[in-house]
């Protein structure tokens, strides 16, 4: 559990530790300490020991253990001692020496390999008996990821027809959305970024109540107050997407202690980009994640681009799996394109942060084959023909659209019947959401605190004796 | 998530009730209190924090604390005393040093139905933390139309202490005040110490619980309903310190105590002064200091924060708005220098508001003096 990282003797920090600043130049100059040293010199161990940090890990117990008594007792004994030690005791476990000045490379020479298990062509490279895959959940998985798509374009072509404001697609990313949904429990809960839509639509949320919240009208869950795709369903267990970039990832972690402390069977998953990931959060959540030992699943899409910004741009690391090495964090690199890949490797990771009590990271590689957002022309910073490549070569619907056909659970007549039907029920939905109020001037002011405090109650109460007495100045269909 | 427990405690609130497993002895606000002969007991603003968390944590297993320093060492100015050995590192977490990573933790951890309580060493340090208290905790509700509830309460020192320089001085009374979603609480005194946090814990809402450093080594009489572990104060409502009839101060936290004492000279000189203890930034009682302003006519704001964009300066704007008639003077607004706080003793000292010039500033305002006012 997460302990303390000051020993027991800290006469020292007790008088000075009114400043953090303070704190810091003593563990600054402990880690400058460790790198400096590669020979067991008693002059550096005496100093160690005079300094009045010694930082220490305990697993499983919640006191420091006295890491000083070792060090000093090296050097007390250093008469009558046998020849140099090969080995510090160091907090968090023996350090063996080197006398070879080394430095660890930037990466290793081969990069992390990909779990994938079906090819572009459909064709499963593994024994399909492993795999624990049903025909109901197949079909079930594909036709959501069909539903997926065409509710990305149909939403798409809304926004630029000027119906809705803003929209954002997850095209590319339809195996990633659907088939780690489909791994989960519904009581796992979900931390997205805002290119998840798939989770919330495979939990039961309709192409309706999505068309609602799109349009902001006042059957919206979010009574209006947000952008488009910023959508949200406590039954469900999808916490509402926020624009802030990468917060969701110590909120996941937060989470997932609480389930830890409830001691329920359950994880938080938490989904974000490559650009997410540059960002302190999330190496401040990974890290906690670690001590803390909490039950969360991170799941990296790395989809090449961060808007503009393209992954090289981003980081000069192998992706993002080798910082879960950094952190203590297991992890793995999974083919995006893949549901089935995908699917696995979810449902092993969920089956480890849960029974384990540990942090898992999933990094998915995949392409974001349409633009950021309708507020963005992605062929102004990148070539058509390798958006093109990877939306027909590599897109993982008509991979996964393969596999199933093979397994003649799927055919020509329902693909184009199952289409049409999901075209028609948008249209219908969208028609009924274009139509609908919006939410009334009452949904202003709630929620803003538990209870209204009675300095919003006048504010409202004067806005409402304002729009009627200049009614003519107000649209005459503002509901109130 | 596990049950809330209720207990009911006697009113002397200092007897042993045994919970799940847990002993809980009140022992911490036993030993700090001072019994004097006339049974008056006096309680350090420290003491009087610590056994808030106490009774809370005690009463509720969802409530938790997450800070650096809170656990091991006590708390870095020793408010989480004894708190880990009797609640264990599950419920009192000393965390890495990352504000905005415990911080979204936190917010996190709210969000599922925990019930934190983050420390910043000072509120300096929250800064770092931003975003998560503003766009993950204050605006949540709102955003996700009340399907997610933060209560979530973020506390520390906040303002100066003494010779600690630009970096550790600044008083976020005002920053914290704008943002809608958020309710902002200014204790002075250990009755304030211990009400307020009770209440903030209890709130379903995030509360920011603005302390001060040296305030935490002064010690204030409490009654024996004060001690009581149900006692609790509400929110958004100021605290008149002291009854006048010439003039109004209003001040919050360490200035509270000043204004006291500039009240005390004034009435040597016959300027009977009516104190305001704001107890709350947001919601801010403009009732109560309208309803004071209405009856003295006159009103000067002390606050230690920056002058520009300060809380006084929303109280002076609140006036304008509902009493104007009945001002008799210009609003008086004495606030810390436009400066980065100074180090060395002397400059700090001119850094902040002292009791004379609270007394100097009322005295303008009753047209008793000649000298001009301090231009910005």
């Amino acid at each position: 559990m997460a302990s303390s990282y000051l020993s027991k003797s800290k006469h020292m920090i007790m008088q000075s530790l009114k400043s953090k600043k303070v704190l810091m130049s003593i563990i600054m100059r402990h880690t400058s300490f460790v790198t400096n040293s590669q020979f067991c010199r008693p002059f550096h161990i005496q100093n160690y020991a005079d300094s009045s940090v010694a930082l220490s890990r305990s697993f499983g117990s919640i006191y420091c253990e006295r890491r000083l008594h070792t060090a000093t007792s090296v050097s007390n004994k250093s008469s009558t001692e046998a020849p140099s030690r090969q080995e510090l005791d160091f907090p968090g476990g023996k350090v063996k020496f080197t006398p070879k000045l080394i430095f660890t490379s930037s990466s290793n020479n081969e990069r992390t390999r990909c779990y994938r298990v079906l090819d572009e062509d459909g064709q499963l490279l593994i024994d399909s008996d492993s795999l624990n895959i049903t025909k109901e959940l197949a079909v079930n998985m594909y036709t959501n990821m069909v539903t997926l798509q065409v509710m990305d374009t149909i939403f798409y072509e809304a926004q630029r027809q000027g119906r809705i404001s803003f929209y954002l697609t997850t095209i590319g990313e339809e195996a990633i959305n659907i088939a780690s949904a489909a791994a989960l429990n519904i009581n796992d809960f979900i931390f997205p970024q805002y290119r998840e839509p798939g989770v919330l639509l495979w939990r039961g949320f309709s192409l309706q109540e999505f068309a609602n919240q799109v349009f902001g009208n006042k059957y919206d869950y979010g009574k209006g107050r947000q952008m488009p795709i910023h959508y949200g369903s406590k039954k469900l267990n999808y916490i509402t997407v926020a624009s802030t970039v990468a917060t969701q990832i110590p909120h996941a972690v937060g989470a997932a202690y609480s389930m830890k402390m409830d001691k329920q069977y359950s994880c938080t998953v938490t989904y974000f980009g490559d650009g997410g990931s540059s960002t302190g959060d999330f190496h401040a959540a990974l890290n906690f994640a670690a001590v803390m030992e909490a039950p969360v699943i991170f799941f990296c899409r790395n989809n090449g681009w961060a808007i503009s910004t393209p992954i090289n741009d981003q980081l000069r690391s192998d992706g993002i799996v080798v910082r879960g090495k950094a952190y203590g964090v297991p992890s793995i690199r999974v083919d995006g394109n893949d549901a089935l890949a995908v699917y696995s490797a979810v449902n092993d990771a969920r089956k480890m942060a849960i029974e384990q009590q540990t942090p898992v990271l999933i990094e998915a590689l995949t392409y974001r084959a349409g633009h950021h957002s309708t507020s963005d022309d992605s062929t102004k910073y990148r070539p058509v023909d390798e958006i093109e490549w990877w939306r027909a070569d590599q897109n993982p619907v008509t991979r996964f659209r393969k596999w199933i056909e093979t397994k003649g659970w799927w055919s020509d007549e329902t693909e184009s019947e199952h289409r049409s039907n999901i075209r028609k029920q948008l249209s219908q939905a969208i028609q009924a959401a274009e139509r609908v109020e919006k939410p009334p001037v009452a949904d202003m002011f709630n929620d803003v605190y538990d209870v209204p405090p009675k300095n919003l109650s006048e504010q409202e109460a004067l806005l409402r004796k304002t729009i009627k007495k200049h009614i003519h100045e107000y649209q005459s269909d503002v509901p109130m | 998530m596990l049950r809330i427990i209720k207990q009911k405690i006697s009113s002397r609130g200092l007897s042993a009730p045994v919970i799940g497993g847990y002993t809980h002895r009140l022992s911490p606000v036993a030993s700090t209190i001072r019994h004097f002969s006339s049974a008056i007991k006096e309680m350090l603003v420290r003491d009087a924090l610590n056994s808030a968390l106490d009774e809370e944590m005690a009463a509720d297993s969802s409530v938790f604390i997450m800070g650096e320093e809170v656990g091991e060492y006590q708390g870095a100015y020793k408010i989480t005393k004894g708190l880990l050995d009797k609640y264990g590192p599950e419920r009192v977490v000393d965390t890495p040093i990352t504000e905005a990573g415990f911080t979204g933790i936190g917010v996190g951890a709210a969000y599922h139905g925990l019930k934190p309580v983050i420390e910043f060493m000072t509120f300096n340090f929250s800064m770092q933390a931003m975003d998560h208290i503003i766009n993950s905790a204050a605006k949540s509700n709102y955003m996700s139309a009340g399907q997610i509830n933060v209560p979530i309460v973020f506390r520390g020192p906040n303002g100066a202490a003494a010779g600690v320089s630009s970096q550790h001085s600044q008083c976020y009374g005002a920053w914290f005040g704008t943002v809608p979603g958020l309710k902002v609480l200014v204790p002075y005194s250990s009755e304030d110490a211990r009400g307020l946090l009770k209440a903030a814990i209890r709130d379903p809402d995030p509360v920011v619980f603005l302390e001060n450093e040296l305030l935490y080594g002064e010690s204030f009489p409490v009654s024996a309903e004060v001690l009581d572990s149900s006692f609790c104060l509400p929110i958004g409502k100021a605290k008149i310190e002291r009854k006048g009839k010439d003039i109004t101060i209003t001040a919050y936290s360490k200035m509270v105590g000043y204004a006291l004492k500039a009240a005390e000279i004034l009435e040597k000189d016959g300027i009977n002064a009516e104190v305001i203890n704001l107890r709350s930034i947001r919601p801010l009682d403009r009732a109560t200091i309208n309803a004071s302003v209405r009856k003295t006519n006159r009103l000067v704001t002390v606050e230690e924060g920056f002058p520009q964009h300060g809380v006084g300066a929303e109280i002076c704007a609140t006036v304008v708005e509902d009493s104007f008639e009945y001002l008799d003077a210009p609003v008086e607004r004495i606030a810390g220098a436009d400066v980065p706080t100074p180090y060395a003793a002397n400059l700090e000292r001119f850094a902040f508001p002292q009791i004379e010039d609270i007394v100097r500033a009322a005295k303008r305002a009753c047209y008793r003096s000649v000298s001009t006012a301090a231009t910005a």
